[in-house]
């Protein structure tokens, strides 16, 4: 499979380095050079040497997901830091270069609920986070 | 109508009090603290704080109810986002929403967000109307209906010059609807002869501009 990761930040970067050591070809695409330290960060080996590759670019930029590899993508993963970035950038993924799976990190609950409605593969980490809260009260009530 | 405007910018402020004074009821929301606070006082209660690409923000502004919702913020995703919750959650009917980078005029499109009005591609079409180039001014686009309507100044070197509008064959997709001469417009009938000087407004599919252009103005014309 080939992965193709829009934002390295900690969530992004991490998923990355499992998939690539899955087996799976990864691409990491980020406005942010320095962002590339997370993905050598505790590994033996570069993450080029490792067969990662890497591309500095918005991502809402047609060119730098065409560089990143999106036109031969079998699933798209948007995590930048902002709800709506990626939203926009999966729905292009999904629409304009019609990646089959793409997943979506959504911080607010509600829009990842509408917008999963719609198709959307969204993973809210708020909502998860505050199911657990719920559930840790709920032991510590007990 | 009711109106709500995202975005309390130069644009949206400006939007929100025309509309007013037009007599239309607006909500103007802003998510940046001080810029609310600062419109707050002009706005009164017609200006709320938030971000609206949350779903409950635009509750509380009343999103079902609107009759317009306008996103001018200056972050092009947020506008989209607004734009495409607006229209297909809350199924308010119009939707503008505004461009900042010309480069994302394609997204946009591909998310059914229109119009999008781009200030880049307004005074883009303003300096285009100030200095023709090849005499081809680009007087109204209709994207949906891909047509637009042209005017090209005919140049002494046209082969249409003294021709009768009968007697010119345009493209397959283009018609000449109107002309001006000495400073009056008129309907061109059958046996109308293009004179040099006029000006012709044309509609026509996109993408024949160039090939319109041949026929009235064909090496262009100095501003």
């Amino acid at each position: 499979m080939f992965i193709l990761i829009v934002g390295a930040g900690r969530v992004g970067a991490a998923v990355a380095k499992s998939a690539l050591a899955d087996g799976h070809e990864v691409s990491v695409l980020d406005q942010d050079a320095l962002s590339h330290e997370r993905l050598d960060a505790g590994q033996s080996k570069s993450w080029e040497d490792a067969q990662g590759q890497f591309t500095v670019g918005a991502a809402l930029e047609v060119d730098a997901l065409i560089g990143a590899g999106i036109e031969r993508a079998d699933v798209f993963i948007a995590s930048t830091g902002g709800d709506n970035t990626n939203l926009i950038i999966a729905q292009i993924a999904q629409k304009r270069f019609g990646v089959e799976k793409v997943i979506v990190r959504v911080i607010d609950p509600a829009r990842a609920a509408w917008y999963g409605e719609q198709g959307l593969h969204t993973i809210s980490p708020t909502k998860h986070a505050i199911e657990m809260f719920e559930r840790a009260l709920e032991t510590e009530l007990a | 109508m009711y109106a709500i405007i995202v975005g309390a910018g130069k644009v949206g402020r400006n939007l929100a009090q025309e509309l007013m004074v037009k007599g239309h009821e607006v909500t103007l929301i802003e998510s940046s603290r001080s810029r609310y606070l600062a419109i707050e006082e002009e706005f009164e209660y017609s200006a709320q704080y938030g971000d609206a690409t949350e779903l409950w923000v635009l509750e509380r502004a009343g999103v079902q109810r609107a009759d317009l919702v306008v996103a001018v913020t200056g972050d092009d995703e947020d506008n989209m986002l607004v734009c495409q919750v607006a229209k297909e959650k809350y199924l308010c009917d119009r939707i503008i929403a505004r461009v900042n980078n010309p480069r994302n005029r394609d997204h946009f499109r591909l998310l059914g967000i229109q119009p999008a009005v781009s200030a880049t591609d307004l005074i883009l079409r303003l300096i285009e109307h100030e200095v023709p180039r090849y005499g081809l001014v680009h007087l109204l686009a209709l994207e949906e209906e891909r047509l637009e309507i042209i005017e090209l100044e005919v140049t002494p070197d046209a082969p249409t010059v003294g021709q009768r509008v009968v007697d010119i064959t345009l493209p397959e997709g283009s018609l000449i609807i109107s002309v001006l001469r000495d400073g009056t417009g008129f309907v061109p009938k059958a046996d109308t002869t293009i004179e040099v000087g006029d000006e012709v407004l044309l509609v026509l599919d996109t993408g024949l501009e160039e090939a319109i252009t041949s026929y009235f103005a064909p090496y262009g014309q100095l501003a």
